[in-house]
């Protein structure tokens, strides 16, 4: 790539944050409060040792999971809204999966000891077990409406948005009548077993306390960056993908099945969404909440359009939303009048913006397989 | 079981269809432009807030329904300006307008209210729980009238399907698809304002409830057109309105888990767009932001 390509495409998500944070700021000044005040508890609440970045990157790795998600379906030209209803099928699944094989046993406060399990697996049997569940029930979640697109040519993004509603209702169900624990107020499962618990990266790490849930699956989150930039450059399935996206019938030309290409890379980008659960279920909560997602699948979208559809950008843009999330929860609560929700804003200003900048030069191609269809 | 299909019911689908005719209606104006307006949820979410904080501050019903339809228009004006001057992806602004809609509500609320993302509640006699329903009902016919047999319509449609023709008739394709998008948003607004000053009394944070994407899939459902986006709104109303009166309820002995009836709507959706109940052909250019040949 030529440098003054790459500047651009380094440079212009810079400048589509630093908009989005001067409109956030004018919205901050009419709301009565200063701007800079604002910024600078967001910015420096995020950055301190441990509390501070360990709760950063806790809160970044989901994202990096939906970032990669979404980007890897931008690749071939795909809009994936579904990442929301794709990690709470995934989460579930891996809930399921170290409570069957977990050895779960719930004792209620009045009552014999209940035994959910099936078998009670040795954690290095267990974890991955649930972890292969999360990725590929996810897989399984955006491979319909990716088959959908293919098959009937369904537009992906109603799809999608349907089945995260779908999938939302569907968990409720099976949580609620099967694995929540009897006179459980709150719509949770019961605690999954104990070898499926992902260790603390405080565990490891001397300076950082165990208290920060900061644990194993951010390592596997930078893992998932190498794998998918390993698999979108250096292999033939990532090359479809990629070129499926770039140009469609040239694609078709080729010889690349577009329509296999399409279903292909909504599993991977539904697997790779699954992955939240992991972080969440095993390495956090240690069951199954429901609607545990702070949108994240959302903010994914945001975090592929920020990092160019790109691993090394997807991370660092996943860091910069930690950073927002951390931050807006302490602006929340030290600053008068604004709200955490201002992270919400800037995160919405930051989409709108980079989506303005980008198709400045882009130009459709109007043979296009993949052209937006039943919107 | 046949004690719950009563009238109750009719009425409860009917006050339950006319959010969701509102907005289905602003989007078949602006989709038939050719623009994709996902932004349905975040435009009804605007038009909510709007109604009620105004009038909260105004004491008149009415006012907060002019502001909201101000609001929609003024929130589909971004959405309008991203996709047509410059020419961003529509689904992605789309998004990105409903994003900005469940968090600057909350941030407003919180600096004027002082409350977590609701305004504060309004008396019962600064409610209009009738007069939306009539509006949206009454926009069918006049919608149908001014699609199909003014040159408004036609020339709104002209765009949306072959827009190149219709610039080289020196029809103006900005012009016309700006329309579409913030009339969508008038629309989409009064259907928020219900919302919140019609069917309850005040504004919570994201009260649409995902009711904008059904919107949507009821004017794909009635594809595109004004009558048959009516009776998609009113059966999607009409599963709303069971999901309510069936909790509970057993049918043959065993009781429905309500989840199940809560995902018909989106099913349904689905299911049309895979084209499983007849075709479903979309404006042609949609989603094809126009490039003015040189």
């Amino acid at each position: 790539m030529k440098i003054t390509n790459l500047l651009r495409e380094l440079l212009f998500p810079v400048i589509a944050v630093l908009v989005a944070f001067v409109v956030g700021g004018v919205i901050v000044w009419i709301i009565g409060d200063d701007p800079f005040e604002v910024y600078g508890l967001l910015l420096g609440s995020a950055l301190t040792w441990p509390d501070g970045i360990g709760y950063t990157l806790f809160y970044a790795t989901p994202l990096i999971f939906t970032g990669l998600a979404v980007a890897v379906a931008f690749r071939c030209g795909l809009l994936n809204i579904g990442a929301e209803g794709q990690l709470y099928v995934a989460a579930f699944a891996t809930a399921w999966v170290a409570i069957k094989f977990g050895g779960a046993v719930f004792t209620p406060a009045a009552g014999a000891p209940i035994n959910y399990a099936w078998a009670s697996l040795p954690a290095v049997l267990l974890v991955p077990l649930a972890v292969l569940a999360a990725v590929l029930v996810g897989a399984a979640w955006g491979a319909i409406p990716g088959w959908l697109k293919a098959r009937f040519g369904a537009h992906e993004v109603i799809t999608t948005i349907m089945l995260n509603f779908i999938a939302v209702a569907l968990i409720s169900y099976f949580t609620q009548y099967y694995y929540k624990a009897p006179g459980d107020p709150i719509m949770q499962s019961v605690p999954v077993g104990a070898a499926a618990h992902l260790p603390r990266l405080g565990d490891f790490i001397p300076g950082l306390p165990s208290r920060i849930p900061v644990n194993i699956a951010f390592l596997l989150a930078i893992l998932a960056c190498a794998l998918v930039y390993v698999f979108l450059w250096r292999t033939k399935w990532g090359y479809e993908i990629r070129a499926t996206g770039a140009n469609p019938s040239a694609a078709e030309y080729g010889g690349i099945s577009v329509r296999k290409q399409i279903v292909l890379a909504m599993a991977v980008s539904g697997g790779l969404a699954g992955m939240v659960g992991i972080n969440e279920v095993l390495g956090y909560r240690h069951l199954y909440y429901h609607e545990f997602s702070a949108s994240y699948g959302f903010t994914g979208i945001a975090v592929a359009l920020l990092g160019r559809n790109h691993p090394v950008g997807v991370f660092i843009a996943a860091i910069l939303f930690g950073i927002l999330l951390r931050g807006g929860i302490f602006v929340d609560a030290f600053s008068e009048h604004v709200t955490k929700d201002l992270v919400e804003v800037l995160q919405a200003l930051v989409i709108l913006f980079v989506a303005v900048g980008v198709n400045y030069r882009w130009m459709s191609n109007k043979f296009s397989l993949l052209r937006r269809s039943k919107v | 079981m046949t004690e719950i299909l009563n009238i109750g019911l009719l009425f409860s689908a009917i006050r339950l269809a006319t959010p969701l005719l509102l907005a289905a209606l602003g989007g078949m104006f602006s989709e038939r432009s050719g623009v994709i307006n996902i932004a349905l949820e975040g435009l009804m979410l605007a038009g909510a807030f709007t109604a009620a904080a105004v009038t909260y501050y105004a004491g008149s019903p009415w006012v907060g329904l002019v502001a909201a339809v101000a609001a929609g228009a003024a929130v589909a004006g971004i959405h309008a300006v991203a996709c047509i001057r410059y020419k961003a992806d529509q689904v992605v602004s789309g998004t990105a307008i409903n994003i900005l809609l469940t968090g600057v509500p909350a941030l407003l609320s919180g600096a004027f209210f002082l409350s977590s993302g609701s305004t504060p509640q309004i008396p019962k006699e600064n409610l209009i729980a009738w007069t939306p329903i009539f509006i949206a009902f009454a926009l069918v016919p006049l919608s149908y009238y001014a699609l199909y047999y003014t040159p408004f319509g036609l020339r709104l449609r002209a765009v949306g399907e072959n827009p190149e023709a219709a610039d080289a008739a020196g029809v103006s394709v900005r012009l016309l698809r700006y329309t579409g998008v913030i009339l969508s948003g008038a629309l989409a607004g009064i259907g928020g304002a219900y919302l919140s000053i019609g069917q309850s009394s005040l504004f919570t944070r994201n009260m649409s409830a995902g009711r904008g994407f059904i919107a949507l899939a009821a004017l794909i459902f009635g594809k595109w057109r004004p009558v048959q986006t009516m009776l998609a709104c009113l059966l999607f109303g009409l599963t709303e309105a069971l999901a309510i009166q069936l909790q509970g309820v057993p049918i043959g002995g065993e009781e429905i888990p309500n989840q199940f009836i809560q995902i018909i709507p989106y099913v349904l959706t689905i299911v049309v767009l895979a084209g499983f109940i007849g075709t479903s052909r979309a404006p042609r250019a949609l989603g094809i932001p126009y490039q003015k040949e040189k």
